[in-house]
């Protein structure tokens, strides 16, 4: 077993060039995020006036009565592309939020991709497993 | 206070916690939360969600320049994940159970002994004299660039290492911050890997660690958009100016000087916390 593994070991160059794929896709991801969340954020201020969100006080999901426009939290994934029909500024954001929490997981899915390329067994599995806890995470934000 | 003058004040000192974060590495996370809850007086549960997005943003976002020097090392970063991501999500459960209280508490010990690790003095890299069952089978090992060419290392006493790095995810989820201090603490002290590909490789785990929080954060409602914007732009921002001041200049000064604000701001919490200000 293990001496299959070492037959396969990939080298410090593949691996390498793997990180710097993953880099380039976090950076974008990142961008992509920023933007979307500074439109969102312009788009909330258009309305300088409006009063602070109360975040002094904790309002669990659910507890509507003293929503704000722009001070009610995300829900759920779900609800963030339902927000988005309205193409209301906070949506926007969410929806900035929601590819920024993307980013991460999608490195996972590159590095599954990458090991399984260098026919990495052990740590395409690894991989995986890290994969199937944030996928389970993400399932409690439906 | 209107949202415009509101929210700038927010993105203002956020630029500011992510320059000290860059500047201490320790991450913005762990100097946004209290300004947040002690200066701003914002709910410690929308202060930590918001906090949580900054840390995926800056993790994510310094990770191209921290691969560029070929320090990180994937498999050992992977590995350990599964470690951080279990231990975020016990972490983020755990923020419904306890009382903020107990959680301004834990945070202002973790600020203290952030500021601690930071002038702690690095052990000298040591060529590892044997290697483990598990590092071999795991192949936890690598080499990194040094003034006298490459060095090969091997991962020691994995097992504590992992432990370790559940705690971090513990910490992170229960926090909301990245916890680096304490994922190198597993790294660089446990498992005797050389300080650089401790701390490179800390921070390419953050933002998977963070993400395995996000899920239950935003079903708890602690992640509102209008904060978590200027929260994220702010110390992300300040943590690529910070990281441009780190290559340029030494900055053992202001290293000094950021470690006593943190030391401040880590009593403050406990004192806040205790006389139930929080």
């Amino acid at each position: 077993m293990t001496e299959a593994i070492h037959k396969h070991a990939p080298t410090a160059e593949q691996d390498q060039r793997l990180e710097v794929a993953i880099a380039t896709l976090l950076r974008i991801g990142v961008i992509a995020a920023a933007v979307l969340v500074a439109i969102g954020g312009v788009l909330v201020l258009r309305h300088p006036e409006a009063p602070v969100p109360n975040y002094h006080v904790f309002h669990a999901p659910g507890d509507r009565s003293s929503a704000i426009a722009t001070g009610t939290p995300m829900h759920s994934i779900g609800g963030v592309f339902r927000r988005l029909r309205h193409g209301s500024g906070a949506s926007i954001i969410d929806l900035g939020l929601l590819v920024l929490i993307a980013t991460p997981i999608a490195r996972v899915v590159f590095a599954i991709v990458g090991f399984a390329r260098e026919h990495d067994t052990l740590y395409t599995v690894i991989s995986l497993i890290v994969l199937a806890i944030l996928v389970v995470s993400l399932m409690h934000g439906r | 206070m209107t949202i415009l003058t509101f929210t700038l004040a927010i993105f203002g000192t956020s630029i500011v916690a992510g320059l000290l974060g860059a500047l201490t590495g320790l991450g913005g996370g762990v100097v946004v939360v209290p300004v947040l809850a002690l200066v701003f007086h914002v709910d410690l549960r929308y202060a930590i969600g918001a906090s949580l997005i900054s840390v995926i943003a800056t993790s994510s976002g310094a990770a191209a320049a921290y691969v560029r020097e070929g320090f990180s090392n994937i498999r050992v970063g992977m590995f350990l994940e599964i470690a951080t991501t279990l231990g975020a999500m016990v972490g983020a459960y755990l923020t419904a159970m306890v009382s903020t209280k107990a959680i301004g508490i834990v945070f202002g010990i973790v600020l203290l002994y952030s500021a601690i690790s930071s002038f702690r003095d690095r052990h000298e890299d040591v060529t590892p004299e044997h290697t483990g069952r598990l590092a071999d089978r795991l192949r936890l090992k690598g080499e990194y660039p040094t003034s006298t060419g490459l060095k090969a290392y091997v991962a020691q006493r994995v097992p504590a290492g992992f432990g370790i790095m559940f705690l971090a995810g513990g910490l992170s989820g229960l926090l909301g911050i990245g916890s680096g201090a304490v994922k190198v603490l597993a790294m660089d002290k446990a498992m005797r890997l050389p300080f650089k590909v401790s701390t490179t490789t800390s921070n390419f785990m953050i933002g998977v660690t963070a993400a395995a929080s996000a899920g239950i954060y935003i079903s708890r409602g602690y992640i509102m958009p209008s904060l978590a914007m200027p929260v994220m732009l702010g110390v992300l921002g300040g943590s690529l100016i910070g990281s441009r001041i780190l290559i340029r200049a030494r900055v053992s000064t202001l290293r000094m000087l950021f470690a006593v604000v943190i030391v401040a701001l880590g009593i403050e919490m406990i004192y806040s916390s205790l006389t139930g200000r929080l």
